[in-house]
C-alpha cells in the first residue's frame, strides 16, 4: 500500500467571514487605543451606580504610557471622536456577521462545538495537543478544532456584544432609552468596570489568536483569511 | 461560478481599497494633531450627528433619565471645573446671598424677563435625584430641586424661530483677554422642555452651594456633566449657535467636545 500526500485548497472561509474579521480588526485596533485614552481621563474604576474620588476605588491601576493611547498625548475630546466613530463601524459590521452567521448556518455548523468535542477527555487532548505545538492535519484540519470553536464563539457572540452593551450603559442618552441595561450591569460604573475587563480578554484573545497564526502556518492561515483557501494535505490510499 | 467568483474579487478589490484609503486618510490626517477642523476631524464628527439622530429616535421625547432613592445618593459630590467665580460681581452678590442676582431670559423669547431667585422659588418645583456623568468617567448622585425650564420658558414665551437656549454664566474656567474663556453651554428645544430639565437651587435639602454652582445650576439629565452649567445669569433663545462663543455652542465644545452629549 502506498501512500501519497497531495495538497489540495479547500474553501475555507466566505467573504463575509473575511470581510467583516477585516474590518473588526480595524475597528478594534483604533477602539482599543482610543479607549485607552479615554480610560486614563479617569484611571479609576468602581463599582456600582456611583464612583468618584471620594469613593473606594474597585481598581486602580494608574494611567497607561501615551504611546499607547490615541492621540498619543492628553486630549480626551479627540479620543472620544475616534472611540465612537470607530464603535459605530464596529457595531454595524459586528451586526452583520451575526446576522450571517446566524442566518447562513456558520454558526451552527462550524463554530458551535458538537457534545463529543465537549468532553473532558477530548478537551484536554486538545489543549496538550496546543500546547506542544501539535496542529490538526489532513482531513481534521478542514473543521475548526474545538478550542477555536470556544475562544470564536466566545468572541464573536459574548465578548464583543458585551463591549457594546456595556459602552451603551455608559451614555446617559441610552440610559433614558433602555433603563434595564442600569439593571443588568448593576449601575454605570460596574458598566464602565465590566467595560474595561473585557476589553482586556479581548486584547488577551488577540495576542493567543495572533501567536497560534504565526505558529500554525501563517502563510496559509493569512491566505484563507483574505482568499478563502486553505491548503491541507490529503492523504490518498493507492 | 465564474460570475460568483468575479463578484468575489470586485467585493475583495472594494474591501482592500477601503481599507487602504481608510489607512491612507488616517496617516494624512495624522492620528495625532488635535482632530478639530481637519478633514479627519470632520469624518470622525460625523459620528456625533449619527450618535444623537439615533438616540433621538429611539428616545421618547420625554424618556426619563433614571431617578434613584435618598439611599443611593452620593456621599460626596466631587466639584469640578469653576470652584467659585473670580470676578468682583459674583463675590458682591455672594455677600449680599444673592439678594440682588437676577436671571435674565432674553433672545426669541416673546416677553424679556428678570427673575430673582426669590421669584423662581415660588414657581412650581420639581425634585430628582440623578446621576451627574462626567465626560472624564466619573459619576456622582444627587438630589436636585429646581424649577422646570419648561416653566420658565411658558413665561417668557418664546418666538416660533427660536431653536436653542443658551446658559451664560458667571465664572471664566479659562482666564483670558477676550472674555471666551467665559463658561457657557446650549440645548436644543427638545431637552429645554424635557420635564427634567431643570433650573436647579437645591441640592441634596439645602440650597445649592457656591462650589457646585450657587445660585442657580442647569440639569439636563440625559447628557453629561459639561451641559450641566453653573452659576446662570442669563438664558438667551437663538436661531443659531454662530456668533456666540466659538460658535459650537459651549465652553467645552469650542474645545473640541460634542455638542450632543448623550453619549
Amino acid at each position: 500500500m502506498k501512500l501519497e500526500k497531495k495538497t489540495v485548497l479547500v474553501r475555507r472561509h466566505a467573504v463575509i467571514t473575511r470581510l467583516t474579521h477585516w474590518i473588526n480588526a480595524i475597528c478594534l485596533g483604533f477602539l482599543l487605543l482610543s479607549g485607552l485614552q479615554i480610560f486614563n481621563a479617569w484611571p479609576s474604576l468602581y463599582w456600582g451606580q456611583y464612583g468618584a474620588d471620594g469613593d473606594p476605588a474597585f481598581l486602580s491601576i494608574g494611567a497607561f504610557p501615551w504611546w499607547l493611547t490615541l492621540p498619543s498625548f492628553q486630549d480626551l475630546a479627540a479620543g472620544r471622536r475616534w472611540h465612537f466613530f470607530f464603535a459605530w463601524g464596529f457595531a454595524i459590521n459586528g451586526a452583520v456577521y451575526l446576522l450571517y452567521s446566524l442566518l447562513s448556518g456558520h454558526l451552527r455548523r462550524d463554530l458551535v462545538p458538537r457534545r463529543a468535542e465537549l468532553s473532558p477527555r477530548h478537551l484536554w487532548h486538545e489543549i496538550v495537543a496546543h500546547a506542544r505545538l501539535r496542529f490538526p492535519k489532513g482531513e481534521e484540519a478542514r473543521r475548526y478544532n474545538v478550542l477555536q470553536k470556544l475562544s470564536y464563539a466566545g468572541v464573536a457572540v459574548i465578548l464583543l456584544p458585551l463591549m457594546v452593551l456595556t459602552g451603551l450603559t455608559m451614555s446617559p442618552g441610552m440610559n433614558a432609552v433602555a433603563p434595564c441595561l442600569l439593571d443588568l450591569f448593576g449601575g454605570r460604573q460596574s458598566a464602565r468596570t465590566i467595560h474595561f475587563i473585557t476589553a482586556s480578554l479581548v486584547v488577551l484573545f488577540v495576542l493567543v489568536h495572533l501567536a497560534m497564526v504565526l505558529l500554525s502556518g501563517v502563510w496559509n492561515n493569512l491566505r484563507s483569511m483574505i482568499t478563502g483557501r486553505y491548503a491541507i494535505e490529503e492523504s490518498n490510499h493507492d | 461560478m465564474i460570475d460568483k467568483r468575479r463578484m468575489t474579487d470586485e467585493r475583495r478589490r472594494r474591501f482592500l481599497l477601503g481599507g487602504a484609503l481608510g489607512a491612507g486618510a488616517a496617516l494624512l490626517g495624522g492620528c495625532d494633531i488635535s482632530v478639530q477642523d481637519t478633514p479627519t476631524g470632520r469624518v470622525l464628527e460625523s459620528a456625533e450627528n449619527l450618535s444623537r439622530s439615533a438616540q433621538r429616535l429611539l428616545q421618547s421625547r420625554h424618556a426619563l433619565a433614571r431617578e434613584f432613592s435618598d439611599a443611593d445618593i452620593s456621599p460626596h459630590f466631587r466639584v469640578n471645573g469653576s470652584s467659585m467665580p473670580d470676578s468682583e460681581a459674583y463675590a458682591a452678590l455672594l455677600e449680599n446671598r444673592f439678594v440682588d442676582w437676577r436671571l435674565r431670559v432674553d433672545g426669541l423669547v416673546a416677553r424679556p424677563r428678570e427673575f430673582s431667585l426669590g421669584a423662581l422659588k415660588l414657581m412650581p418645583a420639581r425634585t430628582q435625584i440623578t446621576r451627574h456623568d462626567c465626560v472624564e468617567g466619573w459619576s456622582a448622585i444627587a438630589k436636585w430641586t429646581g424649577v422646570p425650564l419648561a416653566e420658565v420658558l411658558r413665561t417668557t414665551g418664546i418666538l416660533p424661530s427660536a431653536r436653542y437656549a443658551v446658559f451664560h454664566c458667571a465664572d471664566e474656567l479659562e482666564q483670558t483677554l477676550d472674555g471666551s474663556g467665559r463658561y457657557y453651554e446650549s440645548i436644543d428645544l427638545v431637552d429645554a422642555f424635557h420635564p427634567q430639565t431643570i433650573l436647579a437651587y437645591g441640592m441634596n435639602g439645602k440650597d445649592l452651594s457656591v462650589g457646585h454652582g450657587a445660585p442657580l445650576r442647569l440639569r439636563v439629565e440625559r447628557q453629561l456633566g459639561y451641559k450641566q452649567a453653573k452659576y446662570l445669569m442669563r438664558i438667551q433663545l437663538v436661531d443659531s449657535l454662530q456668533g456666540l462663543g466659538g460658535g459650537k455652542g459651549g465652553y467645552w465644545e469650542d474645545r473640541g467636545y460634542e455638542w450632543y452629549a448623550g453619549i
